[in-house]
Parts: structure tokens; sequence; C-alpha cells
């Protein structure tokens, strides 16, 4: 439940966005790379239950998962790893360096 | 209604932090491992292992992360290496703001290695960076032998896997553990992986993880 560390970072956040502008805010949109392993629906709920009585309570998150990329160390090709078979789509090897995870970004605020 | 693009990074304060921690491990030519596995593994046992089977070689210091309780620390303590304790109060993982204070109460000038063991979790301590060189994830045989497959994160993200309580499989346990599968699983995963099949009770297979140790302090990297 790491969620909740990323749902009061994400608050505190998005109340200062909403401070400057002074207006309610109703929804955001969040992408982080699949190594952060976040579940929407912890996230949603830990935020839910920490906006609450905050202009941030009703808030509706929308959460984008960046593909995880691989670069070949055979043939330099950078892939999408898909973790049940991760391959070089181009020259088939296995052998595949894992590249930094999407960071986990606050994309857009909906106010 | 408005859309309003922010593009702000949400962990930068965890990520500042991390930073801080690899300066002042580079600054003081410590090497730092994160240690990750399920609760029970063998992770507290590996360690006080280790500490007393390299007293002569290396320094080290611990930074102990549970949910609450100082019982690792002091078994830590009891082999005579330094240790501080993190309490994370219900947290499932270990933040680096924390691991930062935690350094400033260890003897660092005195020490060569520090392992992190991070909070008995899979999951979370996978996403969060502490500054340190390397993580190294521990399974022990009784989870069974689709945990890599299950839970690919800290598989893909690890240095090191230990592969703990191998006794179990020659005691004639009724485990039900692949090594073949998990080191597939593993290395489909993480080509580089450094595979350790150790017994952290027998001492079986702990020869190899300590020649490794050894040669990552000396070099100061993983």
């Amino acid at each position: 439940m790491h969620e909740m560390m990323v749902a009061e970072n994400l608050l505190a956040a998005i109340s200062d966005e909403a401070a400057k502008r002074d207006v309610k805010p109703i929804g955001a949109k969040i992408s982080c790379g699949k190594l952060y392993v976040i579940n929407d629906e912890a996230l949603s709920f830990a935020f839910e239950a920490i906006a609450k009585g905050t202009p941030c309570e009703g808030l509706k998150l929308q959460i984008e998962h960046k593909p995880i990329q691989g670069r070949c160390k055979k043939c330099d090709e950078t892939f999408i790893v898909d973790f049940s078979g991760p391959q070089c789509p181009k020259c088939g090897s296995e052998d595949f360096e894992l590249l930094p995870d999407a960071p986990l970004l606050l994309e857009e605020i909906e106010f | 209604m408005q859309k309003v693009n922010v593009a702000k990074k949400i962990l930068s304060a965890n990520e500042e932090y991390a930073f801080k921690n690899i300066l002042f491990l580079a600054e003081h030519k410590i090497l730092c491992l994160n240690m990750i596995s399920s609760p029970g593994s063998g992770k507290t046992t590996i360690l006080t292992r280790t500490i007393n089977e390299l007293k002569d070689k290396i320094k080290i210091g611990v930074i102990e992360g549970d949910i609450q309780t100082d019982i690792d620390a002091e078994k830590i303590r009891a082999t005579k290496a330094p240790a501080v304790q993190i309490n994370t109060g219900g947290t499932c993982h270990l933040s680096a703001a924390q691991v930062n204070r935690a350094l400033e109460n260890l003897p660092v000038n005195e020490l060569d290695l520090i392992f992190i063991e991070n909070v008995g979790n899979l999951v979370c301590p996978s996403a969060f960076e502490l500054g340190e060189a390397g993580k190294i994830v521990v399974l022990s045989v009784a989870e069974g032998d689709d945990k890599p497959a299950k839970y690919p994160a800290i598989f893909a993200k690890s240095k090191v896997l230990l592969i703990n309580k191998i006794d179990l499989l020659s005691a004639g346990a009724q485990v039900d553990f692949d090594i073949k599968r998990v080191k597939t699983d593993a290395r489909k995963l993480n080509k580089a992986v450094e595979i350790f099949p150790i017994s952290a009770k027998t001492g079986e297979g702990l020869t190899s993880w300590y020649d490794w140790l050894i040669k990552s302090v000396e070099k100061n990297s993983v």
C-alpha cells in the first residue's frame, strides 16, 4: 500500500496548484512507469480518504501507466518490455537492459 | 471547466533525498545495498551470518526497517555491528528521507558497507529509490518458485537474487520448489542478475555470496 505515500504527495502538489488559482480542482491526470507498481484502485481510495475536508475532496484521478522500456544489448534496439517473455523484437535476443522507469508525474489538473 | 498542464514530479521529495544519500555515501566511500523480500525469507539471519563471517574483511553497518519493534536491530547489534532501527509505524516501505536520518546515526567513518533491510514486502519497496548502489532480492524456497513470474518488478530491478533456505530442499521437506524455474524466470526479466542459492542456517552456498560482496566493496560499485 505504498499508494498512500503517493497520494499524500499528490494531494500536496494539487493543493499547491489549486491555491495559486483559488479554484476547486475536480480532476487530475497522472502518469507513471509500470515499475512503480501503482494500483489504480488503491491510489484512488487513499486519495479519497486523505482529501476529505480539503478543496480536493471528490476529485477524480486518472492514471496512465507508461510501458517499461528496454534496450537490446546485441543490436541496441529500444523496445517495450513485456514481462511475460521479454525479447528484442528486432533480433530476438533476450539480453537487454531496463531503461529508467517513466517518472511519477502529475500531468494535468482539471478545474 | 479548464485543464491545466502541470507536469510536476510527484515523488521528487523522495528523489532529492535519495540523491543526497548517494552523495553522502560516495563522500564516505561506502557501498550501500538495499535488501528486499517477503517477511520471513531470512534477511536478518543472512545479515547476521554475513557480518560475523566477514568481520575481519569488511566493516558493515545496517539500517533496519520494520513497521514496529527493534527486534531486528537488536539481532544485528548482538554481532557488535552498528545498527539503526527505523519504525515506519504502518508504512510498507522505507523512504529516502528516513534513510537519510538513519545515516546520521551510523559511525560512517568506520564503515565499508551499509545494508538497508527494507520492510518485508515484495511490492512496495521496489518503487522507492533510497540512494543505494543496488538492490538485493531474497526469496526463500518455502515461498514457492512462482515469485519472479508474479512479482516481476523487484526481480527485474535487482543486482542479486539470493535463494535462501535451500537446506529445506535436501532435508526431504515437502517443499515444491524448482530452482531451475526460478533462475530461468529471473534471468528472463534480468539477464545480468547474480543468483546465489544459499542457506543462511547451514552456510551452504555462502562463499560465492561473500566473494561477490568483497569484490563489490573493493570496487565500490555493483
